[in-house]
């Protein structure tokens, strides 16, 4: 069942992506969780483990797009973006023999893409270390409650530098999650596929990175424009 | 913490959150907001955020270039017989413990 904070007529499914509509709309996939996005791709896919390049060349078409959206989304700058993309292809390529279909390939992919990400951002200096990690923010990275006091809302009004900058500073895990969902629009059993988790971790991971977001965002709701 | 409305919290409430938001029940129809002006306000919070995220995050685009370079870095491991499906640092990354079959995001269980 789909998200009602995320309208299932709103999902941000970008055309040519691999995802189908009715996955888009947030209910369950009617695609099986399991291969590929069709035919289509199940043909291409199966060409691709064969080694015909030019069927390589459709797959990258099929799922470039979310693949980096995602680097750009988790490392916040073009150039390295460009980068983890073109290593997540490459390791697609030398990889993409051993898939053997037990999950969508679409998930299959995003976790090859979401472990070299955590990759670069550990040799960045964070203290990630595996998607465990990314997945447990330490206690005082969460959240504040709200409870008790009136609290300022925001105003309905979200500038994007400061939505970017609060995405940034969010702990992977969170990151990882609210991009997943919120930006690329996996349902949650497909990001808890990605990121070997349950499916309430994935909930309580998107909630709890919504509420930090809300903190930031009110805290420094607007940037002014730089000349 | 203040007892509401449907006999519960606004605590308890916010712990239900996550399910209630992420299995796609209405949780703006749960009797706890009808008198509860904090929860009604966190819970338009969170929809503008999400709604924000949409709009302000498009899915991009990488640039046409990058095509080309993967395309040549693929023609450089050909020509130099590089695999590299069995390097470590190629594989993705594991949990301490875990086994790592070496093939891909493949979970080892399935």
């Amino acid at each position: 069942m789909s998200d009602p904070i995320h309208p299932p007529n709103q999902k941000s499914t970008p055309k040519g992506d691999g995802r189908n509509n009715a996955e888009a709309a947030g209910t369950p996939p009617a695609r099986s969780q399991t291969t590929a996005a069709g035919p289509a791709e199940a043909d291409v896919l199966a060409r691709a483990q064969a080694g015909d390049h030019q069927a390589f060349a459709q797959l990258y078409s099929l799922h470039k797009r979310r693949i980096y959206s995602l680097c750009l989304r988790m490392v916040g700058n073009v150039a390295e973006a460009e980068d983890l993309t073109q290593e997540a292809f490459l390791q697609l390529h030398r990889k993409i023999g051993t898939f053997r279909g037990d999950s969508a390939f679409s998930t299959w992919l995003h976790r090859l893409a979401i472990n070299i990400v955590l990759m670069q951002l550990r040799k960045k200096g964070l203290t990630l270390i595996s998607l465990d990690e990314a997945m447990e923010p330490a206690p005082e990275e969460g959240p504040g409650r709200s409870f008790g006091a009136p609290d300022l809302t925001l105003s309905g009004a979200i500038d994007r530098l400061a939505l970017e900058r609060a995405v940034a500073g969010l702990p992977a895990g969170y990151r990882l999650v609210f991009i997943l969902h919120d930006v690329e629009g996996f349902e949650h059993n497909e990001i808890a596929a990605m990121l070997d988790c349950s499916i309430g971790n994935s909930k309580s991971q998107l909630h709890k990175a919504r509420l930090k977001l809300r903190d930031a965002l009110r805290t420094n709701p607007r940037q002014e424009a730089r000349p | 913490m203040t007892d509401r409305p449907g006999d519960m919290s606004c605590e308890e409430f916010q712990s239900q959150l996550p399910e209630l938001i992420g299995s796609g029940k209405v949780a703006a129809n749960h009797p706890h907001l009808k008198d509860c002006a904090l929860c009604q306000a966190l819970l338009a919070d969170l929809e503008t955020i999400a709604e924000a995220a949409r709009q302000l995050f498009p899915i991009e685009d990488p640039p046409p270039k990058l095509w080309e370079k993967i395309e040549s870095a693929l023609k450089n491991e050909e020509e130099s017989g590089v695999d590299g499906s069995g390097e470590p640092e190629s594989g993705p990354e594991r949990p301490e413990g875990e086994e790592d079959s070496g093939a891909g995001p493949e979970k080892p269980k399935e």
